[in-house]
């Protein structure tokens, strides 16, 4: 149909003439309009604290002692099982999350804003890896850190980031696709990348030798630093091409270990949810599938432009580590991904696929047409709270939410 | 007096033949064995073998 | 006895039915197994599996691209392991020597974005989804060539109009070969090339006169298949006449053969209208019309051989082959006097109708051509039977006799023994697609035939150059006994020589 064709063009279009630049990092309260106190938003579609996964409640139950609304986690799950917190979609707010996607007030986000189209998209700062609240985690190391995120680092990098003006991010994905990122898994050249470009300025702005030090080495020991901001960044470039009658391009998809949630251009802010899959992967030694959680978290919005398992090309590593197949394989994925997206990305390119840009603009019509599942790469929690990272793997995005899409769709243009 | 065009089907005739094959595998052989390019699809019942999904798509422009 | 129906699905699992029949051949032949099937729960299908009553108070919840393994057996037990025998079977680990280079496109649409020069789709899915692939590839400018049939003549008809729209070939449905280029589709025979273009709305019509002519020395530039329907009225020989306009267009093709059963009158008509503009003299093969109306530069042919005879512009000589002096050689059988013609191959079953009823014989088909009567026909009582085994009501839900021969086991063998019967008639084919050893298969199967057996006369359609070598399998037939004719035609009048002995 012409009018859906014309509306995809203008949907990518949108994507692919975003212009990302990081701005800032503030709290969240001075960044996300509308959040308020007692107030959390999480990943993935809304759900209800009944409803929640176990790494989701106690991630809930740790920020609110971080939040001070609670003196323990005991009376937070209580406050929040009392209906005494408000539960919304980070997507609600201009925000995305990993896994459990945690944004209070006063944590710290990465502010990023679309040049081209002024919008806006906040994430919090990516903690690292091992007991970490994005996991589940609640105990008082993973709070000491947070408190040393809001106090320390933030602070520090808004000093470094103001002084630098901002940084444009699309070249950094670039040249990360290049160094054997696909930017969900694996973020190491992008972060060390990241590393190079502020380092001058962190110094600049640092009056403490031990500060400056450890704000250096949080970024250099966390491979996955990049993540968040490249949340942000992909949230930036989708959010414009929200609305587009007829378009039936995916702007976002994300899940909240219970469901999986997919929105689609045409049909604005609406969610289309279907019960989560299990991701299959490969288990840290001692785990097993008998200990993973359902899918977590509002990353999968980085495989929504182009990156992360429909990259998995651009990072053959990721494709054994995460359990996808040989190395070999990984372009297997990335042009599989190339039959249910609408166009390439130029600027992002793969070498090894003679410089193809990755596949972009995922069309719902060529998900159910094809039964092909957009693939995601992720990280797999533990069931129980608090325990934290398990292994990594893929999961696939169920067909369910691609069909409703479609059929939503065709309803809105009278087509049946 | 002007030259005919010629009919898509007259350059088939001419052209180098290059098949996408869309069902049994068993013909992808006898092709390279000829000589003659070749792309085997990885082919399932579309739309997971629904035929009403399947028309709705075609309507959409699938 | 007690039967117990055992049936079980699996969701999203696809195999091609080639893969599905094999395995659901072996599973029916475990013991205590009466009828088993592995098919993919397509609506037709799901009838045919019902039909066999093999479904659980006739039903199933598949869909179509769910597999269905179906089975009546004589206790749960039997039933159980030749389940658990089918499960293997799907489980075991593919032979794939090499996964990482092995993507394969999923859509035709990806296909195209992703394979430079692409121009044709040869499409062989069930029938339930043929049309829908057909017509992806011909709006993605991609010429069509249909081996797929149970296609309904409303999508052949609009598919058909489409590809008119933009000058596409639209080459079926139920399309059996072609060959364009060079390039062997579906069945298909390994040809010399040179002047002669065919146009056939047969499958084995076409592959006999290619081969009779390749045969001879001349060579082929194409041959066009156009699909079984495609001069009837509903469906106006839409791709005919546009196979007839690109072949005028081909400097490679100095003449043509068009070969079909006799046209519905109004196509027959604008189709003859037609060749009458062409500038390139064509033979016309109505298999089963004593005549047709020609202009000046087409000549009528009522067989096949006399089709490839006029292409070639004289007769074809067979070296060491003469009807009188081998029917001579062949003792009588006693008390027989009946010829019984068992065919793979529809058109040879039709120009073996032709034959034989020029030379006399009063026979009946379930393929008849006009002037012969169906077997559901009263006047067919009596009559000696031409059969077509790979009609319908022989293949649904089995492969095709030219990939599995032993359709025509069973009846070879009763044939053999029916007393009345002085000779039996059967045709081979070979080349691309077909089974790897025709002649073995008929060897073997008639192995045990006793002395006083009718005689078996077979023809081989094919060339030297085919995958089987046509001199090879004539060579093995001759070594078991059985007389080899050097075309279908000739074959047949073999038979009748030596029944006008009798």
């Amino acid at each position: 149909m012409k009018l859906i064709e014309d509306a995809n063009k203008e949907a990518l279009k949108r994507i692919l003439e975003a212009e990302p630049k990081l701005l800032d990092v503030i709290p969240a309260r001075e960044a996300i309009k509308g959040l308020k106190e007692r107030m959390i938003l999480h990943s993935g579609p809304p759900i209800t604290w009944d409803r929640m996964c176990g790494p989701m409640r106690g991630a809930v139950a740790g920020a609110i002692v971080f939040e001070g609304w609670a003196p323990d986690l005991a009376s937070a799950e209580k406050l929040a099982a009392d209906g005494g917190i408000k539960f919304h979609p980070n997507h609600h707010f201009d925000a995305v999350g990993p896994m459990t996607g945690m944004t209070t007030v006063s944590m710290p986000v990465f502010v990023v804003e679309n040049a081209r189209f002024g919008n806006r998209a906040y994430c919090a700062i990516n903690e690292g890896l091992g007991k970490v609240m994005r996991f589940g985690g609640n105990d008082e190391t993973v709070l000491a850190r947070l408190r040393w995120l809001r106090d320390v680092f933030g602070p520090e990098m808004s000093k470094t980031l103001r002084l630098l003006g901002s940084v444009e991010l699309k070249s950094i994905v670039a040249r990360g696709l290049s160094m054997g990122d696909e930017l969900h898994q694996r973020n190491v050249a992008c972060s060390s990348v990241f590393l190079r470009e502020v380092a001058p300025a962190l110094a600049r702005v640092s009056t403490d030798k031990e500060v400056l030090a450890e704000c250096l080495g949080f970024i250099a020991k966390n491979d996955q630093f990049f993540l968040n901001i490249a949340m942000a960044m992909a949230k930036t470039m989708t959010d414009p091409a929200k609305g587009i009658r007829g378009s039936t391009v995916v702007t976002a998809m994300c899940r909240n270990g219970t469901e999986f949630g997919v929105r689609v251009s045409g049909t604005g802010d609406r969610w289309f949810t279907a019960p989560v899959e299990m991701p299959e992967g490969l288990y840290f030694p001692g785990y097993s599938e008998k200990d993973a959680n359902p899918d977590m978290g509002d990353s999968a919005i980085v495989e929504t432009v182009g990156l992360g398992g429909f990259a998995m090309a651009a990072s053959p590593a990721v494709a054994g580590f995460v359990g996808a197949g040989s190395p070999s394989s990984a372009a297997n994925f990335t042009k599989a991904m190339g039959e249910i997206t609408v166009s390439q990305n130029s600027e992002w390119t793969i070498a090894a696929m003679d410089f193809a840009g990755v596949p972009t603009g995922i069309d719902v019509r060529l998900v159910v047409e094809t039964g092909l599942q957009p693939t995601i790469n992720t990280g797999i929690a533990h069931r129980e709270p608090g325990v934290g990272q398990v292994g990594a793997g893929v999961v696939k995005a169920p067909m369910g939410c691609f069909t409703q899409a479609v059929r939503a769709i065709a309803k809105d243009l009278g087509v049946s | 007096m002007a030259e005919l065009e010629e009919s898509p089907a007259a350059q088939l005739l001419k052209a180098d033949v290059k098949v996408v094959n869309v069902g049994l595998e068993g013909f992808v052989k006898d092709l390279e064995d000829c000589g003659i390019g070749v792309v085997h699809l990885d082919w399932v019942p579309p739309a997971g073998g629904d035929p009403e999904m399947a028309a709705l798509l075609a309507k959409l422009g699938v | 006895m007690s039967t117990f129906i055992l049936n079980e699905i699996r969701k999203g699992f696809y195999l091609d039915s080639v893969a599905l029949m094999r395995l659901s051949r072996q599973i029916a032949a475990s013991p205590g197994i009466a009828e088993a099937a592995l098919m993919m729960g397509t609506p037709s299908n799901v009838a045919i599996m019902r039909n066999a009553g093999i479904l659980k108070d006739g039903k199933t919840d598949a869909q179509g691209n769910d597999l269905v393994i179906a089975m009546r057996a004589d206790s749960e037990a039997a039933a159980r392991a030749a389940l658990t025998e089918a499960e293997k079977e799907l489980d075991k680990p593919k032979t794939q020597a090499d996964g990482a280079s092995a993507w394969r496109p999923r859509s035709i649409a990806a296909a195209v974005a992703g394979v430079d020069g692409l121009n044709l789709a040869l499409i062989s899915v069930p029938g339930d989804f043929a049309a829908a692939e057909a017509r992806k590839a011909l709006s993605r400018g991609l010429h069509v060539m249909m081996f797929s049939d149970n296609v309904s003549i409303e999508d052949e008809r609009s598919l058909k109009e489409q590809a008119r729209e933009s000058g596409l070939l639209m080459m079926g449905p139920d399309c059996g070969t072609a060959v364009i280029g060079g390039a062997p589709l579906a069945f298909a025979n390994r040809l010399k090339r040179g002047g002669v273009g065919i146009i056939g709305a047969s499958g084995t019509g076409t592959q006999e006169v290619s081969c009779l002519i390749s045969e001879a020395g001349e060579g082929i530039s194409h041959a066009i298949g156009v699909g079984g329907r495609d001069l009837k009225k509903d469906i106006g020989g839409i791709t005919t006449l546009m196979a007839i306009d690109a072949l005028d267009q081909d400097s490679a093709t100095e003449r043509v053969v068009l070969i079909s059963k006799p046209p519905h009158p109004d196509v027959a008509k604008v189709v003859i209208d037609r060749i009458s503009k062409s500038p390139k003299p064509y033979t016309v093969c109505f298999i089963g019309a004593d005549s047709a109306d020609l202009p000046s530069n087409a000549t009528f042919a009522p067989t096949l051989k006399a089709a490839s005879e006029a292409a070639l512009g004289r007769a074809i000589v067979n070296d060491g082959f003469d009807v009188k002096v081998e029917a001579k050689q062949l003792a009588p059988r006693k008390g027989a006097s009946r010829i019984e013609g068992l065919y793979c191959g529809g058109t040879l079953c039709a120009e073996a109708q032709v034959i034989l009823k020029a030379g006399g014989r009063q026979v009946a088909s379930n393929a008849a051509i006009p002037g012969v009567p169906d077997f559901e026909h009263a006047d067919a009582k009596g009559r000696e039977r031409i059969i077509d085994l790979g009609a319908d009501e022989y293949t649904k839900g089995k492969p095709h006799p030219m990939i599995d021969p032993s359709v025509r086991d069973d009846a070879i063998r009763a044939a053999l023994k029916d007393p009345p019967i002085a000779v039996v008639l059967v045709d081979l084919v070979i080349g691309y697609g077909a089974h790897a050893d025709p002649a073995g298969h008929l060897v073997e199967t008639v192995a045990d035939r006793g002395p006083d057996a009718p005689h078996i006369v077979a023809s081989v359609c094919g060339t030297e150059q085919d995958p089987q070598v046509r001199s090879e399998q004539a060579r093995r037939l001759r070594a078991a006994g059985i007389h080899v004719a050097p075309s279908n035609a000739d074959a047949c009048e073999l038979a009748l020589a030596i029944v006008n002995r009798t």
